[in-house]
């Protein structure tokens, strides 16, 4: 994919030239390999700085939230899903996002890469569907289709859903066999095992919130868990605390969350907060057939109401 | 939010979602005797309940 670096920078360019966007969102490489921050360029020059390849992970609609600038975004298929959403949540202007669509074929899952080589990686490079790494242990050639990332495995539209302009010739779309197997099997426990499951995946958590700041639907001004009057949730490391925390961040994410895996991405313990949002995905596009951020003319279902809504859980 | 909340293991006879009118004084009772009955027989819940000391 580090082969839409150019033409991103050369669609960059052009539209800071031409002085028809005010900043272009990418990514620019990071100071370790394997590594690229999300970046933002106001310069030609700049322009020059970004690049593209299967190490960026982190979602750009995060940075548009409420701009009242015209920019431009290289997006992903996830990606453009969160604008979608922003702009049906009236967070940007369509006319205010020059969306530069990046057909994607899928991040790597860093972490994996970590554990199996050791964290002082030494280079990291790619080339089509092989990607080579390197560390101080040892030196290998993996195929990437083997260490994606667990939500690209399971990943809709890797295409954009709107661009106005492409990086990249459109990639197959694929035949996702059962993408919420992950819930399914958290479904058929009994209610014990079910609690002591998330019980045990929140157990690190250190509430540095650093996977809500990462998610782009999370925006509000202050987050139920920094008001203090009322104080909606303890603040300490409370088990029961952090719990609510993620029980009530996954349940306003619900209808909204295009499990674009940012929040996992961010997070400095390791911890799978998609399994909360995974349920709800699932029991939106169960429920009312919706997966976020695909219309730009439909609310999200609990925003809306509709005669047809379930209710067979109200007596 | 009743499927999350039985996501995460809290047994789904504990949540009741009921509309009742303020004209409708029986159906208001039978739903507490309802919702009284089911949680008496799951006993006391032990989960999501934070202790203070
Ligand atoms: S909750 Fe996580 S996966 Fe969902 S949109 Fe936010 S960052 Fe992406
Ligand atoms: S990023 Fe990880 S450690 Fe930080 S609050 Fe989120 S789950 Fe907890």
């Amino acid at each position: 994919m580090d082969t839409y670096t150019e033409k991103i920078r050369s669609i960059a360019g052009s539209l800071l030239k031409e002085g028809k966007v005010d900043r272009v969102i990418g990514y620019k490489k990071g100071s370790i390999p394997m590594a690229t921050n999300p970046f933002a360029a106001r310069t030609v020059e700049q322009a020059r700085e970004l690049v593209f390849n299967s190490t960026c992970v982190m979602n750009l609609a995060n940075y548009i939230t409420d701009s009242s600038e015209t920019i431009a975004v290289a997006a992903k298929g996830c990606d453009s899903r969160n604008i979608v959403t922003h702009i049906v949540e009236n967070k940007i202007k369509r006319d205010q996002v020059y969306i530069i669509g990046v057909p994607c074929s899928g991040m790597v899952d860093k972490r994996r890469i970590i554990e199996e080589f050791g964290s002082d990686l030494t280079e990291f490079s790619e080339n089509g569907d092989e990607i080579s790494v390197k560390s101080l242990d040892k030196e290998e050639v993996l195929k990437k289709q083997d260490y994606l990332r667990d939500c690209c495995t399971t990943c809709i539209k890797p295409n954009p859903v709107v661009y106005d302009e492409l990086a990249g010739e459109l990639v197959p779309e694929p035949e996702v066999k059962n993408r919420f197997a992950s819930v399914e099997k958290i479904e058929a426990m009994d209610p014990d095992e079910k609690y002591q499951y998330f019980t045990d995946l929140t157990a690190d958590c250190i509430r540095c919130y650093a996977c809500r700041n990462a998610c782009p639907i999370c925006y509000c001004p202050t987050c139920f868990v920094d008001e203090s009057g009322p104080q909606w949730v303890g603040k300490g490391q409370n088990e029961t605390d952090i719990q609510t925390f993620h029980f009530l961040r996954a349940f306003h994410c619900a209808g909204r969350c295009t499990d674009c895996g940012a929040c996992e991405e961010a997070c400095p313990m390791g911890i799978k907060v998609r399994e909360f949002t995974k349920k709800l995905n699932k029991d939106t596009s169960e429920l009312f057939g919706w997966d976020a951020g695909l219309d730009q003319t439909k609310r999200p279902p609990l925003d809306t109401y509709s005669p047809e809504d379930p209710d067979d859980f109200i007596k | 939010m009743g499927n999350l909340i039985e996501h995460i293991g809290i047994e789904r006879e504990r949540i009741h979602f009921s509309w009742i009118s303020s004209a409708e004084a029986t159906k208001f009772v039978d739903v507490v005797k309802d919702i009284t009955e089911k949680v008496r027989a799951l006993g006391p819940n032990e989960k999501f309940k934070k202790i203070y000391n």
